[in-house]
């Protein structure tokens, strides 16, 4: 086994059960890769000139344009509400914590299609301007500046989340040293709080930027168009298969490009205590006069993206309701997306705890190109991820071939990284000597993942399950392509009916996606002793 | 220790395979997951045959799921359905090649049934079925029916604009009066057919200058019919190029004081264009027994009139009551009738309006 160069821990090797289970994520994450590649056969020198075409770098410009426009936005959005969240005494910090991260359950194109409805240049906002001030018409915002705000929205909890969870796992004495050495509490912030930060802040922003860049929902209402959006246009086109490979394959090198920056912008620094003594939580700070600031803040955010999608599918349900429209309503998709969704959401925290142990704890060769073949299906359109999965199984997998099992397979193809990141950043914090102690007093190798690492992974892996849980629950395109024959969940009920424009019927299984997943969302809070009230 | 790690992974696999065999054979751990399928099999069963039949659907259970349930009512036949997006089912479709478990496949649009029939997927179809329709519902070679119809329309803001100042072709809305009030969806299947049937009748050159009016006009750019609509309604644009169908959908989710209306086209134009949603069997399929009663089924005077009443489609088949709502039974006769509104979408036509789209920039 000269695979694991075991430089780190030289005295035990790793399980077999985490080996096989890293390696099966690794293959299984190179089937679209596979996939593209084999369809990129059939392409002619004539075709790879699209890649140069103007059209090509105007179209990836626009893409790479709004990434960093999302991503700006949302750290505007996330950093304070983190720290909010995390260090101050705001009332009632748990539920704010739900709050704030329940709109990453909104489906874009819902979302978008709502935000619309309202701020569009005749929507609901302007018909309340026009009572009052008779203003006819708003500025449109589609393009760049709607699209940017909608995913936004829709994307800081991601942000949300990983700093969060940073930020209250802080070993506060190193700020304290610093505010003894008579540093003030900028300096300090500056110089000592945020350069911890940078772990976390960077994997959360690299979740919102691949989310942006595969995002077709929004960037299609809001006619931004942008290098996902001419894929899936490409794919409903009909036309030829080899030329979708091949901007999927720029795709790839794209999140490879981005992973590798993210890489440089991660550091190698230890994010654990080396010294003697014990972490200790901080002192909350009193807000006092500026609750009055955060408060509209927070009210502008959650108004923003979570009240007004709420309030408008709402309406949607009681207009359709009051008109006589008819309004259906089955449990079979509130059942399925739930199974689906906790089956994947397990799975996926296992892989990634095994993975994660693997990667931190033992030197491996090729780790980085393993890290970054997983973020290959969360940056990959799903339509891209689906059609492979699609060709594979029928063609050399036929008795998986639409059950739950391949599914729940492309699920971990697409939402692997996210867990990876959640639950590798705990890992990180932990002093490996902690669990070579234990390993002194001779508990055997799953004796000390039980004792050591579970326990104090916990928030990490709560989250990595939560988030997978949300993802899943809204997942669209490889749900409906991949699903068993007549498998519905509540995202394929709110599409089937919301494309036709049957709005009450969609109305009830969008709003049922936002409940089921604040569930999760109240376990994270329960169990995570860090957020204490 | 090491057993609970064990006993946990060996519990996943063991839900995984469970899961696995759902469609296969529903086992007892899997019920509730096919609970649709359960209620299906109490269905009266009048059939000897009771088979199944694996349906591709692009078109949404919003709007055939209930004639579906009917069909297996009325014969007992278990139909398993795949809905989708007509473009992707397609892709799926040619992506499984001769393993696709598909029998049937029901296209949103001529577009999608175009690609299969590209890929010499589709067996002909019998006389018993083909022969239910007038010749214009038939594609060339027999290798699918059209079920029903939608008519390209255009839907105007019923505040802002007279149905009168309307011009009667589409040629009128290069006139720069629609400057700034125009709503069209490039990337949306059906106003591609409509483009490919303007090359058809006016031919590349004249299609081109229409494309460049109307794009001189600066309209709003939507993803799809249903957004058009939604903004006519609101009065964020005063016409757009749709089908007909969606606006009764707001009608009946908003009322009658949903300020959009529908305006027919008159003549032979592209711009009164009838796209067929049609069905066709593949020749892997292999329950083709059921799949021949399924489209003979869709095309009975039962179903046809389930189109047109139920969710505003236009029947196929001649001698239907059309709905109220769907008005001037006399126009629908007028175009059904001609030869002119038979429309089947080659593949190299659909490719060749997709680059006249891309080089005037309306499409990516």
């Amino acid at each position: 086994m000269n695979l694991f160069s075991a430089n780190k821990n030289s005295y035990r090797m790793p399980p077999f059960p985490f080996v096989f289970a890293t390696l099966f994520v690794a293959l299984i994450m190179l089937i679209p890769l596979f996939y593209l590649l084999l369809r990129m056969i059939h392409l002619s020198v004539e075709d790879l000139l699209v890649l140069i075409s103007p059209r090509a770098f105007q179209t990836l410009s626009r893409s790479l344009m709004l990434m960093i426009s999302v991503t700006t936005l949302s750290s505007i959005i996330a950093i304070p509400l983190a720290w909010i969240t995390a260090r101050t005494d705001l009332p009632y910090r748990k539920i704010w914590t739900i709050l704030i991260m329940l709109p990453l359950v909104i489906p874009s194109y819902v979302g978008a299609y709502l935000f619309l409805s309202v701020f569009g240049p005749t929507g609901l906002f302007q018909k309340v301007l026009e009572s009052l001030f008779e203003i006819q018409r708003l500025p449109d915002i589609r393009g760049l500046f709607g699209a940017t705000l909608v995913l936004s929205l829709l994307s800081y909890p991601y942000l949300f989340i990983t700093v969060r969870g940073a930020i209250s796992g802080l070993d506060v004495s190193m700020e304290e040293s610093s505010r003894i050495l008579g540093h003030n509490r900028f300096w300090t912030f500056m110089k000592v709080t945020l350069p911890q930060l940078r772990f976390p802040f960077v994997s959360g922003a690299l979740l919102v930027s691949l989310y942006t860049l595969s995002d077709f929902g929004a960037v299609s209402i809001f006619n931004y168009n942008t290098f996902s959006w001419t894929i899936y246009q490409q794919y409903n086109s009909l036309i030829d298969r080899s030329i979708s490979a091949l901007f999927s394959i720029i795709f790839v090198l794209l999140a490879f490009l981005i992973v590798l920056i993210e890489f440089k912008a991660r550091g190698y620094q230890k994010y654990y205590r080396t010294g003697s003594g014990v972490s200790r939580k901080p002192k909350l700070i009193p807000l006092g006069f500026w609750k009055f600031p955060v408060y509209g803040f927070l009210f502008c955010v959650i108004g923003l993206a979570l009240l007004l999608p709420i309030s408008m599918l709402g309406i949607w349900l009681l207009k359709g309701m009051y008109f006589g429209d008819s309004v259906t309503f089955s449990w079979v998709p509130i059942f399925n997306s739930i199974f689906v969704s906790v089956l994947s959401a397990s799975l996926i925290v296992f892989f990634s705890f095994a993975t994660a142990i693997i990667l931190v704890r033992y030197s491996v060769t090729g780790n980085r190109l393993f890290e970054s073949i997983s973020y290959l299906g969360f940056v990959l359109p799903g339509i891209v991820v689906a059609i492979s999965v699609v060709y594979f199984a029928a063609n050399y997998a036929g008795i998986f071939y639409q059950t739950t099992a391949l599914l729940i397979l492309a699920y971990v193809i697409l939402f692997f990284p996210v867990a990876l990141g959640a639950i590798r950043s705990v890992l990180l914090q932990i002093n490996p000597r902690f669990e070579d102690a234990a390993h002194g007093m001779s508990h055997n190798y799953y004796s000390v993942l039980m004792r050591i690492n579970i326990p104090l992974m916990k928030p990490g892996l709560i989250m990595a399950f939560a988030m997978v849980f949300l993802l899943v629950m809204k997942e669209l395109p490889v749900t409906l392509i991949l699903g068993p024959l007549g498998f519905k969940t509540l995202a394929t009920e709110v599409w089937s009916f919301s494309s036709e424009a049957f709005f009450a019927s969609a109305a009830i299984p969008a709003l049922m996606i936002i409940l089921i997943c604040s569930l999760p969302m109240l376990m994270i809070i329960i169990w995570d002793k860090r957020i204490g009230d | 220790m090491a057993y609970r790690f064990s006993v946990l992974f060996v519990l996943m696999c063991i839900a995984l395979l469970i899961s696995c065999s759902d469609t296969t054979k529903p086992t007892s751990a899997t019920k509730p997951l096919v609970l649709v399928e359960k209620k299906v099999a109490t269905a009266p069963a009048k059939s000897q045959d009771a088979d199944e039949l694996v349906v591709y659907s692009g078109r949404k259970e919003s709007l055939v799921g209930p004639i579906i349930k009917q069909f297996i009512g009325a014969t007992g036949i278990d139909v398993k359905v795949k809905y989708g997006k007509t473009g992707e089912l397609a892709a799926t479709i040619l992506e499984e090649g001769h393993k696709s478990p598909a029998d049937l496949f029901f296209a949103q649009d001529p577009g999608g049934l175009g690609a299969v029939v590209n890929a010499d997927m589709f067996q002909v179809l019998p006389y018993s079925i083909i022969g239910k329709v007038p010749t214009w519902a038939i594609s060339g070679n027999s290798l699918w029916v059209g079920i029903s119809g939608r008519v390209r329309v255009v839907v105007y803001n019923t505040k802002n604009v007279d149905p009168s100042e309307i011009s009667a072709t589409l040629e009128g809305f290069t006139d720069p009066k629609w400057k700034n009030r125009i709503g069209w969806a490039p990337t949306n299947g059906s106003f591609q057919a409509m483009v490919t049937a303007m090359r058809v009748k006016w031919g590349k050159e004249k299609t081109e200058e229409w494309l460049k009016g109307i794009q001189s006009n600066e309209p709003i750019v939507y993803p799809n019919n249903t957004l058009i609509v939604a903004a006519a309604g609101a009065g964020e644009i005063d016409v757009g190029f749709v089908n007909h169908y969606y606006l009764y959908r707001f009608l009946a989710s908003e009322g009658d004081e949903f300020g959009a209306r529908n305006h027919y086209l008159t003549g032979d134009g592209p711009g009164s264009l009838v796209l067929l949603a049609g069905a066709g069997i593949l020749k892997t399929a292999k329950n083709k027994v059921n799949a021949e009663k399924f489209l003979s089924f869709m095309l009975s005077k039962f179903a046809q009139q389930y189109f047109a009443e139920q969710i505003f489609e236009y029947p196929v088949v001649e001698g239907i009551e059309i709905s109220r709502l769907l008005v001037l039974k006399k126009l629908l006769n007028l175009k059904l009738t001609e030869e002119v509104t038979k429309f089947e979408i080659d593949m190299s036509d659909l490719a060749e309006t997709q680059a006249l789209l891309r080089d005037l920039g309306l499409i990516n």
